[in-house]
């Protein structure tokens, strides 16, 4: 026991105590004491989120919109349209998502990988490794109308950088980044993994920093290689990190919207508009504020049951 | 719903305002927040003259606010219902029964009536354009219709004379194959909206169709006047007189960089095209159907609807409108076509070449029917439509078929909302 620990035990209650959960026992400013704590957030919770989300059910059973007097109780019927081949919104809306289920498909696999490899890579030592660091994160702290704007005009088909060197280099030099599928996917996701990595990748390299330097001393001991350390040390001490970074990614990637709003700007046709976009123009533009809110809740009901899904997956490998 | 419960029509202020007579404002001084989308070249010319006008009228100072146009709309409704709304301000023609429906802005028939404004002062389609369910909502300002603007460097390179722009079918054609055999794609046609449903719709109208018919209950933009229209700018594409998948403003870019010879875009271009060193002239777009006309929109005084609100800024805002739109030549700088006649005919508006060559077209300008959704009917159905058919993604036909039975169930829905 170093000195510290001896003077912490002689003010506080025995380790052992609290761990059983013995301690004081709560009193009556006690009891409030935890909430007075935790009120500040509480409050921005209730009124920011808690009673939006029960308002926007109760929107989401109304044609609504704001300033019109009349808001008609329509009950389940923005859902049932919803679930209805033929009305206003189905079509859009499946549209919608499938556009940021393919968004999400093609985007997470190379946020969770490639940051993971920088991450490795500005954890060795090198000369220069602060400025990589920084390099790698800047375009993080971009607006995502700077990286919108600045991609749309380099991704020209006609008049943009990419292809300008594309055919510097003898390479096909009219390619439709912007407005033709594929290649509104890889201008959707290709400046979303350069603006993001660097955040996944700060992430992974606190989770290295947390892995114990003894650990990777036995294994050298045990005689285990760069590809087995990694795999038997480096890897399942990421675990809880890479739960956190793909469920992270995964929701951020369902809720993309500035990228398809400034860059492909849904082109072709409805093709890459997002549900966050067409709820956003359903409800804002279009001020059909119910079944906008509807959507809203059916796309979060989506996200909710992959995030379980993902906690589920990982616990599993844990036991 | 009783008539006009609650609505604007009795709210107390206005009906106090009416006393002024928009001539002069004699009231105790007051400060009027005026709002509008004017973030491009026109936003210094109206601040200068709103700070021109606040130097005159020494008991009203008038703050001007800026906001873009696409946010514009989601603003001031909701800047209007949290009591926190400018006291005058701009909107374009096509959105004012939206507004006036959903209560943004009031009436402004008093205003009309007090200013004496009447029809022959004003361009009669625009004048009209600005009444809905029977009242007046707002005071035209200008109109702005496309233009052709032609770049002489581009066309002295493929070997035409620089000072003939096309101005029939044949001749653009024939404009368009010279170019193309010396190598320059001479009309970029633009894919994304709102440029490309402009240029469909100008030509949808020069071919004798219409966007909608009569009472607005079944788009018509399907029609074969509408499918020709389509076609012939797809086969432009096809026949590589413009490149394909022209990207959001490339065609701008492109004529800027002298490698697009024709643009078809709005009289606001003037400025900005001027400011960016090309060799251009501008002049009424060419006559491709059977018919002249060409799409336009105007930016037009409204009211916002004040929760409480003060009559002598009512008195003020109506000094303003009149103020503005008397003196509305200076405004035509900006790149715009007045729409009172007393200015169009002023020395000023007539020294300025290109905006009287483009106002020439005023005529057979169009405007799309003043009902509430319109806008978001056009946005939701016809938009993706002429993007598709552009990208040759789809036939013009399908296209604009699947287009306009989408867009009739809105329609639809739009009259039950607006009515409900």
């Amino acid at each position: 026991m170093t000195t510290r620990d001896v003077e912490r035990s002689e003010v506080q209650p025995p380790l052992s105590d609290t761990l059983a959960g013995g301690g004081r026992k709560p009193t009556d400013t006690n009891l409030i004491t935890p909430y007075l704590f935790m009120a500040p957030y509480l409050v921005l919770f209730l009124i920011f989120i808690l009673v939006p989300v029960f308002y926007g059910i109760w929107i989401s059973l109304h044609n609504w919109d704001y300033l019109l007097p009349g808001k008609p109780w329509v009950g389940l019927q923005n859902y049932v349209d919803l679930f209805t081949p033929g009305s206003t919104t189905f079509e859009p809306f499946w549209q919608s998502m499938e556009a940021t289920g393919k968004f999400t498909l093609y985007s997470v696999p190379l946020l969770v990988v490639i940051p993971l490899l920088v991450a490795l890579i500005l954890n060795e030592r090198f000369p220069g490794r602060t400025f990589f660091r920084v390099v790698y994160f800047a375009p993080y702290v971009l607006g995502v109308a700077v990286i919108g704007i600045l991609w749309r005009y380099l991704l020209d088909t006609n008049v943009g950088l990419v292809n300008y060197y594309l055919g510097q280099l003898g390479l096909p030099d009219k390619i439709p980044w912007t407005n033709e599928v594929p290649w509104g996917w890889v201008a959707l996701v290709g400046p979303t993994v350069w603006w993001t990595l660097g955040f996944n990748a700060v992430i992974y390299l606190a989770g290295l920093q947390d892995i114990d330097p003894a650990l990777y001393d036995a294994a050298k001991v045990d005689g285990a290689n760069r590809w087995r350390r990694f795999l038997h040390v480096t890897l399942p001490g990421l675990r809880p990190i890479l739960l956190f970074v793909i469920t992270v990614t995964i929701l951020a990637s369902a809720n993309v919207f500035g990228q398809a709003y400034l860059i492909t700007e849904g082109a072709p046709g409805d093709e890459t508009r997002t549900a966050i976009m067409y709820i956003a123009e359903e409800g804002l533009r279009n001020f059909n504020m119910g079944s906008a809110s509807a959507m809203s809740y059916v796309l979060a009901l989506f996200l909710a049951v992959i995030s379980v899904a993902n906690f589920a997956l990982f616990r599993y490998r844990e036991d | 719903m009783l008539a006009g419960c609650g609505g604007p029509e009795n709210n107390p202020a206005v009906q106090q305002g009416a006393a002024g007579s928009g001539k002069e404002y004699n009231g105790p001084k007051v400060d009027l927040a005026f709002w509008n989308g004017f973030t491009g070249g026109d936003g210094p010319f109206m601040r200068r003259m709103v700070e021109e006008f606040s130097a005159q009228e020494k008991n009203i100072d008038v703050t001007m606010n800026t906001v873009e146009w696409e946010a514009y709309y989601q603003k001031v409704p909701a800047a209007v219902s949290s009591g926190k709304g400018p006291d005058v301000a701009i909107m374009h023609i096509d959105t004012v029964p939206t507004n006036a429906a959903r209560q943004v802005i009031i009436p402004l028939d008093d205003v009309a009536n007090a200013l004496k404004l009447k029809e022959d002062d004003f361009f009669p389609i625009v004048w009209k354009a600005g009444i809905y369910n029977g009242h007046r909502y707002g005071i035209p300002l200008d109109v702005h219709p496309f233009g052709f603007f032609y770049n002489r460097d581009v066309m002295e390179q493929g070997g035409l004379d620089p000072n003939e722009p096309p101005q029939t079918r044949d001749e653009f054609m024939g404009a368009l194959e010279q170019l193309k055999s010396r190598g320059i794609q001479g009309f970029w046609v633009p894919t994304l909206p709102a440029g490309s449903t402009w240029t469909f719709e100008t030509l949808l109208w020069q071919y004798g169709g219409d966007l909608y018919n009569e009472d607005v209950t079944e788009a018509t933009w399907n029609s074969d006047a509408g499918v020709d229209a389509l076609t012939w700018l797809v086969d432009l594409i096809k026949q590589g007189y413009s490149p394909k998948n022209v990207g959001e403003e490339a065609e701008l870019v492109a004529f800027q960089n002298n490698e697009n010879a024709f643009y078809w875009s709005g009289i606001w271009n003037i400025n900005p095209l001027k400011e960016a060193g090309v060799n251009y002239g501008a002049v009424p777009l060419p006559q491709i159907g059977s018919e002249k006309a060409t799409w336009a929109n105007s930016h037009n005084f409204v009211i916002p609807n004040k929760r409480g609100q003060d009559p002598n800024k009512i008195a003020a805002a109506k000094v303003f409108i009149n103020w503005i739109t008397t003196n509305s030549a200076e405004w035509a700088k900006a790149g715009q076509v007045p729409a009172r006649d007393s200015a169009r005919e002023s020395s000023t508006f007539q020294s300025l070449e290109l905006q009287n060559n483009i106002a020439q077209q005023l005529p057979y300008v169009h405007f799309p029917p003043p009902v509430p959704g319109i806008a978001d009917v056009q946005i939701q159905a016809l938009d993706p439509a002429v993007q598709e058919a552009l990208l040759l993604k789809k036939e013009p036909e399908a296209a604009l078929d699947e287009a306009a039975s989408q867009a009739n169930q809105l329609l639809e829905e739009n009259r039950q909302k607006y009515q409900a």
